[in-house]
Formats: structure tokens, C-alpha cells, sequence
């Protein structure tokens, strides 16, 4: 019986190694790094994001954005910048490495993370470090919670939260609403958690509330069922586009029809490769940012864009290339040289991120201010998925 | 209705399983290792069939056997090259190669695919079946999948119980040494039962990426982890233990989401999977083996 219950013991630990070996599966850290060398007095801006794994799409956008910001700034012949962007595969662990290797290099000011999870146990770093922060998409309040140092460029998770529940009220769009999120993700929980409280306050009518994790992704049948037998005929998505595209998919299959409402995560849908874009069409997202915009600095920096990546820019790219026109504003106004050390930005930097004078005009807002926790006063614009690109919605804020 | 609806979605899942499970099982009743890169060799043949159909134009049939050729030679590669060399070496050191076969196929298909995902387009291009005047709508996905399970259990059982080839597996998985007196080629048994459970991978593979239809090179590794608790649950080494084992997991994880907890149902899969190995250490339909120490 010795050997049974020893392989039974074997059985158990390869499971376990097996689980282990899932979990951490991936490609080892690659540097992807756009460098963009420029003689000496430069401000180095580190930057760190997804560039390979699931969340790629945000990383690269991002990455893409700042590079084009950053040789728009370096043209103008004021302040020079070098940007060097590490990979992190939106994984905290490796986001922390990413950054002590960026410190190693030098890093004076960090632009990151792009995501949320990997920006948790960076932030707490910079904090330490006393480097001063600005995530562009990074939206969860954990990045700047107690942290003077670090700054958000996009909505926090709450504000996007509230503010998708005011629009869905204010616009009327469903009576009955029905919510699927990651319940072990961050970014979903803390979005969800906001919604849910600001629709009691607006009378929307939450009908069905079911959640997944990454592991059980897969199938849909269970929530879609339940929302589709509480009557609900819109489905508020906080989630990231990869579960949403199969979201999409299983309730065409269901023939369930309801309106289907995401947030900024759902950018990047239409760029998957094969995805039926005919499943989204309709899709609506709360976004700061329209490519189709007819603003001139948009059209300029999507022209830019589309001819140097051939691809339309999202909202990840808007947010890299506000980002480092805001650390440039910041830098010119609090008189940052190239010489000066991290620890000393940092402190001018806060000042003048905070300072009442200072706001930017950027291609994912106007007037755009931050308070001092971090946070960014903003105002998002409803999309809506038509013919396989983002239109704006009528009638919103 | 909804229960009806919650069935076909459980034996859909769980019929994916059960291809899987079986592949895992097979090659453990005969070789006795654990084939872990068997989730990753389903993806390769996710990969396959998509880039038959997608790059390549093709139908979705000749894409199906396009991965499940690709699926049968590599599985067979795998086996000459990482494991028959292994074949008098300790169980651990097989298993660590099959954990790192697994790291070099999702690392492979890293570098072929890149790691953005890829929206796959099922390969079962039939519109949902409508009962009851709409109310339960059953994907074609789902009755292809669990038609295709029903078939391979039977074409499986079939060929083991009946044919010449099926009966030197069993002679195998009972005494190799033994059935090498007799004149059984092993090497050559276990090339086989290789190719055949990799050539199940491909179909399961495509499958999967059908009913749940997003690509990534990780794709396999979830759901074989999933199938190998089905093939332990049903007895792992027993044919019909994978089947009734994969069919079990899908439903109870459905089932468990539906009518207990979204957020537990992994967890309400593994504590079945425990208890049943306590109460039963070889799993369902395992065989009791008393060993001599």
C-alpha cells in the first residue's frame, strides 16, 4: 500500500507543480525597449507596461503614444527627454523588476504602469524611492492611495464606476441591469464596487450580478443565462476585452440581444486578430478618448499614428502621449534640468502638479487638473461600437 | 428550461474534458507517466487549425485534420526525443521533462504567435438549434462536442477491445516485460498510444478554441490541468473513468456556478476531487492495485 499512497502524494504535487507552472507560464522578461537616445541633458522617463501577454495591446499603445509625444517635445528644442519602456506582461512581479532595472539606468521620472495590478506594487516602490509617478491607465485608487508622489492621467476605477452609472441613468439606457466581473481582479472589483452603489443612488435596477476569475474564463453559459432570465437588457461589463470577446460571442450563440455597456478595458476589442467585429457592433464604453474626433490636435496625432504603426490609435496611446506633454508642462514649470536627482524632481514636480495654475490640454481632456491625491478631474465621452469603429454617443456629457 | 439549458452547457464542457482526460489517461495506463504538455500540444492544435482556416483559407474539416496530423507527429516527436530516452528512469525525472516539454511548446508558440490573442472562428458553422419555441437555445458547438466525445469513446473502446493493436496496449499497460517476451513491439505500442492521444488533443483542441473562442498560448494549460483532476477523478489508466470523470467535472463546475457560487466553483471542483480521492485513492473507476514493497 506504501507505493499507492505515494504516488497518490505524487499525483497531488505534480498537480500543485502543474498549477505553479500555469500560473507563472509566459515568456521570459524581454526588453522591448524604445530608446530614443539623444545627446547629454536629457531627462530620462522610464516607462513600464505590457508589451507581451495578454495585456499587450495597452502596453505597446501606450509605449506607441509616448514615443510620438516624446519626439514632438525633444523638436521643440526646450527641454530634452529620452524615454526608455521595460515590459512587465501585467505582472507585478515582474513590473518590480522592470523597475529597479530602469532605476539602474538612471530613471528621473517614472511613466507608469500601465496596468493596474503591476502599478499596485510599483507605486508603493517609487513612493519609497521617492521618484515622481504618472500612470497613464493605471486606474485604481490602491496606485495612489497614501502615495503624494504618483499620479493618474486616466479616471480612477471609481470615477469610472460612478460615471458609467450616471450615463447609463441620465441616457436611460436599460431598466434592468445585469453585471459580470472578475471578482479576482482589481481593476474589475473596484469598478464593480462604485457602480453598484452609485445605481441604488440613481434608481437603476440591478437585476444580476455574477462573476468569473481568470481561471474559469471560459465559459459564459452560467452568467449570461442568469441575466438573460432576470431580464436584463443591458449588461454592464467592467472587464478587459479578452473575456468580454467571448462574452460576446456566447450570447450571440445564446440569441441574447441586450446592450452591452464596458469601460475602458473593452478598448482593444476591435483589434484582435479574426475577432467578428459584427459581435460588438453596438457595444457602448466609456472612453476619454475618440479617435474619430475632429479636433485638430487629435487628427494630427492620429494621422501620426496610423503612418507610423498602421493601426488606429486607442485611448492606452492618447493616454502615453498625454502623459509625457503633462510631465514636459511640469518640467518647464517647476524649471527641471537634467542634473537635478530624482529625489529633488519628485518634490517640484508634486508642486507643480498640484499647483492651481496648472492644467493641461491634452487629447484625452481638456482643461485637465489633478487634486493631490492624484487623481485627474476630467470629463469621459460615451462611445459606441458602429461598422467596426468608435463614433461618439449622442446626448453625453 | 434553464436547467436544460445548464445540462447541455455542463456535457459540452465536460465532453471537452473527457477528450482531454482520455489523452492523459491513455498515455499513463500504458507508459505510466504523466504527459503534462498534453494541454500545451491542444493549443498547438488550436494554432493549427487556425492558421489553416484564417491565413490559409481552408475548410474547417481539412483544418481538423490538419492540426490532428500536426498534433500526432509532434506527439510522437515529443515521446521519441524527450521521453523514451527517460524510459528506465526514475517517474520524477520523466515528469520534470514533461513540465518543461510544456514550457517549450508554450514558449515556442510565444515566439510563432506572439502572445496578442487570436479570436478563433468555430469550425462548426451551423446555426444554434431553437426548442421549444425559443426558449432553450443549444449552440451547434455544444451537440458537435458532445457527439464527437460519444464517438471517440466508442471508436476508442473499439479499437482497444478489438483490434490487434489495441490488444498489445492492454498486454503493455499490464506487464511490459512480460509482453516484450511475447513478442510485443513496447516502443512501438507506446508511439501509438501516443498518436492516438495526441491526435485526441488536436480535436479537443479545436474544440475548445471553438466553443470558447480566444486564442493565447496558455490557451491549453487551464484546461489541462482541469482534465488531468478529471482523469485522477475517474480513475486515472482507466478508459471509461476519463470519460465518466471528464463528463462529471464539467457538470459539477457548471452546476456549481449555476446554483451555488460564480465565485467558488474551481474551488467546489477540487474539494469533490479530494474527497473522492479519500474516500477512493484511485479514483472512480480506478483499479484497486495492492504492490508488493
Amino acid at each position: 500500500m506504501r507505493t499507492t499512497r505515494f504516488r497518490i502524494l505524487s499525483l497531488v504535487l505534480a498537480l500543485g507543480l502543474f498549477v505553479l507552472a500555469g500560473c507563472s507560464a509566459g515568456p521570459t522578461s524581454t526588453t522591448a525597449g524604445t530608446t530614443t537616445a539623444k545627446p547629454a541633458a536629457a531627462i530620462k522617463i522610464g516607462g513600464i507596461g505590457p508589451l507581451t501577454g495578454g495585456a499587450a495591446v495597452y502596453g505597446s499603445s501606450v509605449a506607441n503614444g509616448a514615443k510620438i509625444a516624446l519626439e514632438e517635445v525633444n523638436a521643440l528644442g526646450g527641454l530634452q527627454f529620452e524615454l526608455k519602456f521595460e515590459d512587465d506582461e501585467h505582472d507585478a512581479e515582474k513590473s518590480v523588476n522592470a523597475y529597479n532595472s530602469l532605476k539602474d539606468w538612471g530613471m528621473q521620472i517614472l511613466c507608469g504602469t500601465v496596468t493596474t495590478t503591476p502599478g499596485i506594487a510599483v507605486s508603493a516602490e517609487s513612493f519609497k524611492d521617492r521618484i515622481f509617478t504618472l500612470t497613464p491607465s493605471a486606474s485604481s485608487t490602491s496606485v495612489i492611495e497614501g502615495k503624494d508622489n504618483v499620479f493618474q492621467m486616466c479616471f480612477t476605477d471609481p470615477n469610472q464606476g460612478i460615471a458609467s452609472a450616471q450615463y447609463i441613468a441620465e441616457n436611460k439606457l436599460g431598466s434592468k441591469i445585469a453585471i459580470i466581473y472578475n471578482n479576482a481582479d482589481a481593476y474589475s472589483t473596484g469598478i464593480y464596487e462604485k457602480f453598484i452603489s452609485e445605481a441604488a443612488g440613481k434608481n437603476l435596477q440591478v437585476v444580476s450580478t455574477t462573476t468569473f476569475t481568470d481561471d474559469t474564463a471560459n465559459d459564459f453559459n452560467v452568467q449570461l443565462t442568469a441575466a438573460k432570465n432576470a431580464g436584463a437588457d443591458l449588461i454592464f461589463l467592467p472587464i478587459y476585452y479578452q473575456p468580454a470577446s467571448l462574452i460576446l460571442t456566447q450570447a450571440d450563440a445564446m440569441s441574447y440581444e441586450p446592450k452591452f455597456f464596458g469601460v475602458d478595458g473593452m478598448d482593444g476589442i476591435l483589434t484582435m486578430e479574426n475577432f467578428n467585429t459584427d459581435l460588438a457592433e453596438g457595444v457602448m464604453l466609456l472612453t476619454p478618448f475618440a479617435a474619430d474626433a475632429t479636433e485638430a490636435r487629435t487628427v494630427a496625432f492620429v494621422a501620426k499614428y496610423q503612418a507610423a504603426y498602421n493601426e488606429v490609435p486607442n485611448q492606452f496611446a492618447a493616454d502615453g502621449y498625454d502623459c509625457i506633454y503633462a510631465i514636459y508642462e511640469a518640467c518647464k514649470k517647476a524649471g527641471i534640468t537634467a542634473d537635478m536627482d530624482a529625489a529633488a524632481i519628485c518634490d517640484k514636480m508634486i508642486a507643480a502638479f498640484t499647483a492651481a495654475d496648472f492644467n493641461i490640454d491634452g487629447l484625452t481632456g481638456e482643461n485637465m487638473t489633478w487634486a493631490a491625491t492624484g487623481e485627474v478631474a476630467k470629463a469621459p465621452k460615451g462611445m459606441v461600437i458602429e461598422d467596426g469603429a468608435y463614433v461618439g454617443m449622442q446626448g453625453g456629457n | 428550461m434553464t436547467f436544460l439549458s445548464y445540462l447541455v452547457s455542463g456535457l459540452s464542457l465536460g465532453s471537452i474534458y473527457a477528450i482531454i482526460a482520455l489523452g492523459y489517461t491513455m498515455v499513463y495506463g500504458i507508459a505510466k507517466m504523466l504527459n503534462f504538455a498534453h494541454g500545451d500540444v491542444i493549443m498547438i492544435g488550436g494554432y493549427m487549425s487556425f492558421v489553416a482556416t484564417a491565413h490559409l483559407g481552408w475548410p474547417p474539416l481539412a483544418s481538423v485534420l490538419l492540426a490532428m496530423l500536426v498534433c500526432t507527429v509532434l506527439g510522437v516527436v515529443i515521446e521519441q526525443l524527450a521521453y523514451k530516452p527517460l524510459r528506465a528512469a526514475p517517474s520524477l525525472a520523466v515528469l520534470i521533462t514533461a513540465i518543461g516539454v510544456s514550457y517549450f511548446l508554450q514558449n515556442a508558440a510565444l515566439l510563432i504567435w506572439s502572445s496578442n490573442p487570436k479570436s478563433f472562428t468555430s469550425v462548426v458553422r451551423l446555426p444554434s438549434l431553437k426548442l421549444f419555441d425559443g426558449q432553450l437555445t443549444i449552440s451547434s458547438v455544444a451537440l458537435v462536442t458532445i457527439l464527437a466525445c460519444v464517438a471517440i469513446i466508442i471508436g476508442l473502446t473499439f479499437i482497444i477491445s478489438k483490434t490487434k493493436i489495441g490488444k498489445a496496449m492492454r498486454a503493455v499497460s499490464e506487464d511490459k516485460a512480460a509482453a516484450q517476451l511475447m513478442g510485443i513491439n513496447v516502443n512501438q505500442t507506446i508511439s501509438v498510444t501516443f498518436a492516438i492521444g495526441s491526435a485526441l488533443a488536436a480535436i479537443a483542441g479545436v474544440l475548445l478554441c471553438s466553443a470558447y473562442p480566444i486564442l493565447m498560448p496558455t490557451t491549453g494549460a487551464m484546461p489541462g490541468i482541469k482534465a488531468f483532476t478529471a482523469a485522477v477523478f475517474g480513475g486515472i489508466g482507466s478508459i471509461p473513468g476519463a470519460f465518466w470523470g471528464g463528463l462529471l467535472l464539467g457538470l459539477i463546475e457548471i452546476f456549481g456556478k449555476a446554483y451555488i457560487s460564480t465565485q467558488l466553483s474551481d474551488a467546489i471542483v477540487f474539494s469533490i476531487l479530494i474527497l473522492v480521492l479519500l474516500v477512493r485513492p484511485t479514483g472512480l473507476m480506478g483499479r484497486k492495485i495492492s504492490e508488493k514493497v
